[in-house]
């Protein structure tokens, strides 16, 4: 991560991706399918044993 | 009764084609996978410099934004599938050199690798038996990735390594979400190219080895 140049080009590609993204993104947020009752919670619940997971993982290195 | 057959027979064919993305798409991701794992160990091999995983880095976003919509709807877009994850691979492989030369390096290798295929297999499993269409996380997801990049830009010439551990454990959550909504996609006809969806959750397990294997090298083997 030395080469400013190099850093630059990087900074540079992620921006044009952020670019690429952006209108998706403002598509999902306006016109995406709304959470109905418990959608969030079945989606949480996987999350937080991802946490839990990363956690054991960690005390077991 | 031509009536009546037409509405019996689509279900059909629409489920037909649902499993046909799903069978396509965890078969091409398996084999990029696979060619993935090769390159990087062909990196290794040749003991690559760090600057081959920025380069490799770029060159495969450059390929997904440029070349991969043009090339996705027809047979080149397996190659160029395989050209992007075996540039990824071999990057990766110049970062995997870094870490074997740590004291607990290859464990730690080991075990986000492992991690990695925990976490992957587990969500897809979640989503594919739960039934449960996650689409409705699709704008939560992209606009968490936009923040993402934001503070990634940011971190590029800041270094801070506080900022960098939040940004490895917020990629881990958002990539793990992004598989949830994904698979879900795939499941519910929303994507229906398996080419792009390869992608997108290869991209997925990436980012989460990668983003699993930093959180491990700052916390991991503290003596």
């Amino acid at each position: 991560m030395d080469n400013i140049w190099l850093q630059i080009a990087m900074a540079v590609t992620i921006g044009m991706m952020l670019f690429f993204l952006f209108p998706r993104a403002m598509h999902w947020m306006k016109n995406g399918p709304k959470a109905e009752q418990g959608d969030w919670m079945a989606a949480v619940i996987p999350l937080l044993a991802v946490v839990a997971f990363v956690i054991l993982l960690v005390m077991l290195v | 009764m031509n009536r009546f057959n037409q509405t019996i027979a689509q279900p059909a064919q629409s489920a037909l084609s649902v499993n046909k993305v799903i069978k396509n798409t965890y078969m091409l991701l398996s084999a990029t996978l696979l060619f993935s794992g090769v390159m990087a160990m062909v990196s290794m091999f040749f003991a690559m410099p760090p600057i081959a995983y920025m380069v490799s880095v770029i060159g495969a976003m450059l390929l997904g934004m440029f070349v991969l919509p043009r090339t996705a709807n027809s047979s080149a877009g397996v190659g160029v599938i395989f050209l992007i994850t075996g540039m990824l691979g071999f990057g990766l492989g110049a970062i995997l050199t870094l870490y074997l030369k740590l004291p607990h390096g290859p464990q730690t290798i080991a075990t986000a690798l492992g991690g990695t295929g925990v976490i992957f297999l587990g969500l897809s499993g979640y989503a594919l038996t739960s039934k449960r269409d996650f689409s409705f996380m699709g704008g939560f997801v992209f606009a968490g990735m936009l923040v993402m990049m934001v503070a990634i830009i940011a971190n590029i010439f800041l270094h801070l390594p506080f900022l960098s551990l939040a940004i490895s454990a917020g990629v881990m959550l958002l990539m793990s979400a992004y598989i949830l909504f994904q698979t879900s996609q795939m499941m519910n006809g929303g994507e229906t190219n398996y080419i792009y969806a390869t992608y997108s959750l290869y991209m997925a397990i990436f980012n989460i080895f990668i983003s699993l294997l930093q959180i491990l090298g700052i916390f991991g083997g503290d003596d």
